[in-house]
């Protein structure tokens, strides 16, 4: 046969469990997950959607920095990160403040972090919980993945059974060390879950500028394992997909990619604005798709949860959401004057260079040499 | 005692330290059946498998992002770039991760890796092969710098890195790979990092240099002692960062004479820095301008002229001369 079709071991399959309106569109996909679980879900949703929204208000206050907003993309995070045991890891990009917040991260390590200081990344019980196996933010795009394909290795290597999950989005797919992690993965067969989060934009350039691709999910396939799509704004379908890789990579099958189809309803970070590249109406067709009041239309109909329940959970937030800023901003205030502490944690012990150059910076900030942060 | 060459010592402190802690892992193109393109790896996939001995895929960033994750971990990854010259493919990581995790997690995650790879021209090598960017990573905060220049120096220095809590970046000079044997003592030897050495005392000059450069200082320094009566101190840096000035500037204060050596480019380079150090810590003492002996601002040349570019002993004794010449 001169000519044949190579036959290769996966297809790409586009998994959606939830309708529009939160309808089961097939009863035997409906995951098995306890009510109570559920509800924790919900609410985690609902604190990351508020909690996004009073931040960007923080924000154009001037109270906070930076951030890149989460809205839109929660079901394609707390899917994944519900599906994962307390030991397994997580390699975040810059966006999940979702997932990070049903892995036990704070509300006050976010402000203090987003206002400026470091330190919301030090306390015991906030950005990294003690014991906790969160890496903190990765900025730099696409390179975090190679972070989870080396600390899965590890994991293997030790005979342990956890998996590590790395989130990225869509324009990391046009980054090297993507590819080179996709490709260590495959090769070491490591017990590695890539998830990416497709918002449909990276900053003002769209989905199909990133690649010809017909999909992301199908980059897995180049690397000889198993890459498929899911609806990422129904939690439930992304929750099955990631029980299912997790299921893979802990029986030693090796890594599975999910591509999240998903969508960025606010802007890329506070300093931008996508009024200038998109159109309103795609934005509003993804508002329909919403993943939160879909969520919450599933959990009404299995009678879980009623409007009068949502009202008291949101009543609850808005106080908890005050009390982290009046709590950050009071701790922003005590640490104005730790500047000294820049120079800790360069290395495991300050060489004496610079101790000399932090002797320079509190003489000139008239404060006690040699002391202490 | 045995005798060794710097390849020999390399190796036999990677059987040591992986023989002793099964969190050493070695990982990198080719250093697995091949043992490594200098053979610096030889043996360690019979004696310690596959699953620490890992022949990787060829990719520079894939080799040093996934020891980053590794040593996140609580492993002790040792990575290979097999020229220094590919390592910028690899910076980003380095810059952006390596350095910073334990600054940004603020103590809870920490890398704790090697990436040896060899630097230094005069083998007559492709383009690429030959250039002596240390610079680049001891401009940035968070790594450490290390280049050893002897056999027995070098064993003890890799056994040090390997065990630091940082993450070092180790440039084995090639032209000394196999230039010359030393005795190596069988025991377990450390030198710590951030510490220089002086290798020769003297009282009328002060020579600092490193890696493949300390030959031609060494033999300017015997030179200058048999034909001009005089004594250099010899100060071997052994860790570009963090820099110990201090053992330089005593040197300075006692000498008042000073000549850098180095076969990086000259602007910006090791020397800069530490002649900025000199001035601030022993300016008084000098007497006499401090000389830089350097590779040119140029691209390395390929080897038809790789001499002419390269320190050598003779530029090395001119420049010293010189120095001493400056009036008191």
């Amino acid at each position: 046969m001169p000519r044949e079709v190579v036959d290769l071991p996966y297809q790409v399959e586009y998994l959606s469990i939830l309708d529009e309106d939160g309808h089961v569109l097939d009863e035997d996909l409906e995951p098995e997950i306890p009510e109570d679980r559920l509800l924790r879900l919900h609410r985690t949703m609902l604190l990351a959607r508020r909690f996004d929204e009073r931040m960007l208000h923080l924000q154009r206050q001037g109270r906070i920095g930076t951030f890149a907003p989460v809205r839109g993309q929660e079901a394609a995070q707390m899917g994944i990160v519900a599906a994962l045991r307390e030991s397994d890891w997580m390699v975040p990009s810059f966006r999940e403040q979702a997932a990070s917040l049903w892995r036990g991260q704070s509300l006050e390590s976010f402000l203090l972090a987003y206002g400026g200081f470091y330190q919301g990344n030090e306390l015991p019980g906030n950005q990294m919980p003690e014991g906790s196996r969160n890496l903190p933010v990765a900025v730099p795009v696409g390179t975090q993945p190679l972070h989870a394909v080396g600390l899965s290795y590890a994991i293997q290597y030790r005979g342990q059974d956890d998996v590590v999950v790395t989130f990225f989005g869509d324009g990391a797919t046009s980054e090297g060390d993507f590819h080179e992690a996709m490709n260590f993965a495959g090769v070491f067969q490591t017990p590695t879950i890539f998830v990416c989060q497709n918002n449909q934009w990276a900053i003002s350039v769209p989905r199909s500028r990133q690649t010809n691709s017909e999909t992301l999910a199908q980059k897995a396939l180049a690397y000889g394992f198993p890459g498929r799509q899911v609806d990422g704004n129904d939690i439930l379908a992304v929750y099955v997909a990631a029980e299912e890789a997790a299921e893979r990579a802990r029986s030693g099958d090796g890594p599975t990619m999910i591509e999240c189809i998903t969508y960025r309803l606010s802007m890329h970070t506070t300093a931008d604005d996508p009024s200038r590249y998109r159109e309103e109406e795609e934005v509003e067709e993804w508002r329909r798709r919403d993943p939160l009041p879909r969520f919450q239309a599933y959990l009404k109909q299995r009678d879980m949860l009623s409007d009068s329940d949502i009202e008291e959970a949101e009543e609850e937030i808005l106080g908890e959401i005050q009390d982290a800023i009046d709590g950050a901003e009071e701790r922003m205030e005590e640490l104005a004057n730790e500047e000294l502490s820049m120079f800790d944690h360069m290395y495991a012990e300050m060489p004496p260079y610079l101790r000399e150059q932090r002797d320079q910076l509190a003489r000139e900030l008239g404060r006690k040499e040699g002391n202490d942060a | 005692m045995p005798k060794m060459t710097m390849v020999d010592a390399l190796n036999t402190a990677l059987h040591q330290e992986m023989e002793q802690d099964d969190s050493v892992m070695v990982l990198g193109e080719d250093v697995g059946v091949d043992g490594g393109v200098f053979r610096v790896t030889e043996g360690l996939l019979d004696a310690f498998g596959e699953k620490r001995v890992i022949d990787t895929p060829l990719a520079e960033a894939g080799i040093v992002g996934t020891s980053i994750g590794m040593a996140i971990f609580g492993l002790r990854p040792v990575c290979e770039i097999q020229f220094s010259g590919f390592s910028y493919l690899a910076f980003h990581q380095l810059e952006a991760h390596a350095a910073r995790m334990r600054w940004r997690s603020r103590g809870a995650y920490t890398v704790p890796m090697v990436l040896r790879t060899p630097y230094s021209g005069g083998v007559r090598a492709l383009e690429h092969h030959s250039e002596s960017r240390e610079a680049y990573w001891a401009h940035t905060p968070g790594l450490k710098m290390v280049i050893p220049s002897t056999p027995r120096n070098a064993r003890a220095l890799l056994i040090s890195a390997i065990r630091d809590p940082d993450p070092v970046i180790f440039y084995e000079p090639k032209a000394v790979y196999r230039a010359f044997r030393e005795e190596v003592p069988e025991e377990e030897e450390t030198w710590p990092i951030g510490k220089a050495q002086v290798v020769r005392e003297g009282e009328h000059l002060t020579m600092i240099s490193y890696g493949a450069m300390m030959r031609p200082t060494l033999e300017a320094a015997d030179k200058l002692a048999q034909e001009d009566d005089v004594e250099a101190e010899v100060i071997d840096v052994l860790t570009i960062a963090p820099l110990d000035h201090h053992t330089f500037a005593e040197s300075a204060k006692k000498t008042g004479r000073v000549v850098i050596i180095h076969e990086a480019p000259r602007s910006f380079g090791p020397g800069a820095e530490i002649v900025a150090r000199l001035i601030e810590s022993s300016f008084w003492y000098l007497e006499a301008p401090i000389r830089r002996v350097t590779g040119y601002d140029v691209v390395i040349p390929l080897f038809a002229y790789e001499k002419a570019y390269l320190p050598s002993a003779g530029r090395v004794l001119a420049a010293a001369r010189e120095t001493l010449e400056s009036p008191a």
